[in-house]
């Protein structure tokens, strides 16, 4: 299985709340990958995949935070005009539908990786797979 | 004992009370003469309607002690309210008040099936607080075990309760569903680790949802218990039937009336309770308006006891806000809020004033156990919440969900209510 593991966290729209988590994963020596914020006026959800997701999800439970684990896939996409668009095309061409996405390019930065949370991610990995988009391993994840 | 013997054993009482604060207080001669009435004028019940009401402004018009009808030497004790709303109120107890007050909530513990071999958990505070001692001493009689441990101090109250084998808790439904929380984070199940099974609750207004949510969580059978300082302290309780709190027609007599006109309502009609006290000499109170909204049933209980009944306290009258000229109890708020599981026990409720306009926002935290990683889900609960407000209460309220344990948990009396609107 290609999903990994992201951690959510439901966090009231105020100064300090952000700082808050942050330092917690940071006290813990957990490293974050990537991040995206979704805001809704009072509150918001903080998304995040991390390279230790459980200890991120311990560390940060134990904090008193709210967290919920989520399966999303991470996938690679060519670091080049159009890149996206494959990706998009092929699971709109078969159906999928993306709930969120959001991107980081890693270190090496050959590619660029593309959090994807769908509604259906057993046909996602299907699709995606056969179109030849590669997907990060949670091991991979971990590693970079 | 019959109702007709009941009803002549007030009459009795009544008569005899009413020359007793005549005789010993001169704050009584003058509001009796105020009123037109003399001693002689009481001859049967319905004739307290010829009393003049007394109020919490008297008590603080008296401050200390201007309202007592027996002087310091006969007094064993005092008690002193925490004066949430002015002055503290100051009450005194001869040894026969104190007496009275133990068999008041004895009598009340016995008909929830409480009695030797219980083990009492006192989680009410002790002191200048009415709560710790008042049930300390009832619990006592009934030949209950008492473990005083008062307010705070949780997670002892939860190993003490397990270690003890604790039968009952007594504490303000707040603080036990706090005591509940930290079970939880403990890994205790109140249902399954300890040998609890009846919960006293009161002090602060609650709902029928909020019982539900109790006894649901914790396996456990929640009453209400009601009773003010000035009455001596917590008295009377549900029976086991928990269908309305028995108030001993043999040591109080109660009325209900409307707020506005003074006068008596009918049965199954809401209003404010007045009470007179028909066995407690320190500090009778007359008529006194007690300022909690509540429904009187004097229809004989299916439990066999023929002792009036009033329904749960359904707020206080200066509990009230008045937004937008709409009446709010903070109890109705409650009762919504307890029927959405996806919301936690906690909440709070802000008017504000933008403008001319009022604006009520209740907070609520989100429960782990429910909280999605989208914001569509999180946004129609909150709408969720906000339309069976406005339901109940016929106005908008906004919705703020904030997080898990950002509410303050309360020891005592918890403060549900922030209005910063400038009068």
């Amino acid at each position: 299985m290609v999903a990994i593991k992201q951690i959510s966290i439901f966090m009231e729209n105020k100064p300090g709340r952000l700082v808050r988590a942050a330092k917690t994963l940071s006290d813990a020596n957990v490293n974050i990958r990537a991040l995206t914020i979704a805001e809704a006026g009072d509150f918001g959800v903080v998304r995040m995949v991390v390279d230790d997701t459980e200890k991120g999800y311990r560390v940060l439970r134990d904090a008193g935070f709210t967290v919920s684990e989520t399966d999303v896939l991470a996938v690679e996409i060519k670091d080049t005009p159009g890149g996206l668009y494959e990706i998009a095309d092929t699971l709109g061409e078969n159906n999928v539908n993306m709930d969120y996405a959001y991107a980081f390019v890693t270190a090496k930065a050959e590619r660029a990786m593309l959090i994807l949370r769908v509604d259906d991610i057993k046909r996602a990995t299907q699709v995606l797979t056969a179109a030849g988009v590669r997907m990060a391993t949670r091991a991979e994840i971990q590693k970079i | 004992m019959p109702v007709e013997d009941l009803h002549k054993l007030q009459e009795d009482r009544l008569r005899s009370l009413v020359r007793f604060v005549y005789a010993h207080s001169a704050f009584y001669r003058q509001r009796f003469k105020e009123a037109g009435v003399a001693p002689d004028d009481i001859k049967e019940l319905s004739d307290v309607t010829k009393l003049p009401f007394t109020t919490k402004l008297d008590l603080r018009d008296t401050y200390p002690t201007g309202m007592f009808c027996l002087p310091q030497n006969w007094v064993v004790r005092y008690h002193v309210s925490s004066g949430t709303t002015g002055k503290p109120t100051v009450v005194g107890y001869t040894q026969g008040d104190i007496e009275m007050w133990s068999e008041s909530l004895a009598r009340a513990l016995t008909s929830v099936g409480l009695g030797r071999g219980d083990v009492m958990q006192v989680g009410y505070g002790y002191g200048l607080f009415t709560g710790g001692l008042g049930l300390h001493y009832g619990s006592e009689r009934i030949g209950a075990t008492v473990l005083p441990l008062g307010a705070g101090n949780t997670k002892r109250h939860i190993e003490l309760m397990q270690d003890l084998g604790s039968t009952a808790i007594a504490c303000t439904p707040s603080y036990f569903l706090y005591i509940n929380e930290v079970a939880q984070e403990m890994g205790l199940s109140i249902r399954d680790d300890t040998k609890l099974k009846v919960g006293i609750f009161g002090a602060e207004p609650w709902s029928d949802e909020t019982r539900k949510r109790i006894e649901d969580s914790t396996g456990i059978k929640a009453y209400d218990v009601y009773g003010t300082s000035e009455m001596s302290g917590p008295l009377c309780t549900e029976c086991h039937r928990q269908d309305g709190i028995h108030i001993w027609a043999d040591l109080f007599l109660i009325e209900v009336i409307d707020s506005k006109t003074g006068e008596q309502v009918e049965d199954g009609e809401r209003g404010e309770l007045v009470v007179t006290t028909l066995d407690k000499w320190a500090f009778p109170l007359v008529r006194y308006r007690m300022r909690d909204i509540t429904i009187l049933n004097s229809e004989p209980c299916e439990c066999g006891r023929a002792h009036p009944r009033i329904m749960r306290i359904l707020g206080r009258t200066d509990d009230m806000i008045v937004v937008r000229g709409i009446n709010v109890f903070p109890s109705q708020v409650e009762s919504v809020l307890m029927t959405i599981p996806e919301v936690g026990e906690h909440y709070q409720i802000i008017v504000d004033r933008k403008g001319p306009l009022d604006i009520m926002t209740v907070k609520v935290e989100v429960t782990e156990a429910t909280f999605s990683d989208k914001i569509a889900d999180l946004m129609s609960l909150s709408k969720r919440v906000s339309g069976e407000l406005k339901d109940v209460l016929n106005l908008t309220a906004g919705v703020e969900l904030v997080e898990p344990g950002t509410i303050p948990r309360s020891m005592g009396k918890a403060q549900h209510v922030i209005d910063k609107r400038k009068v």
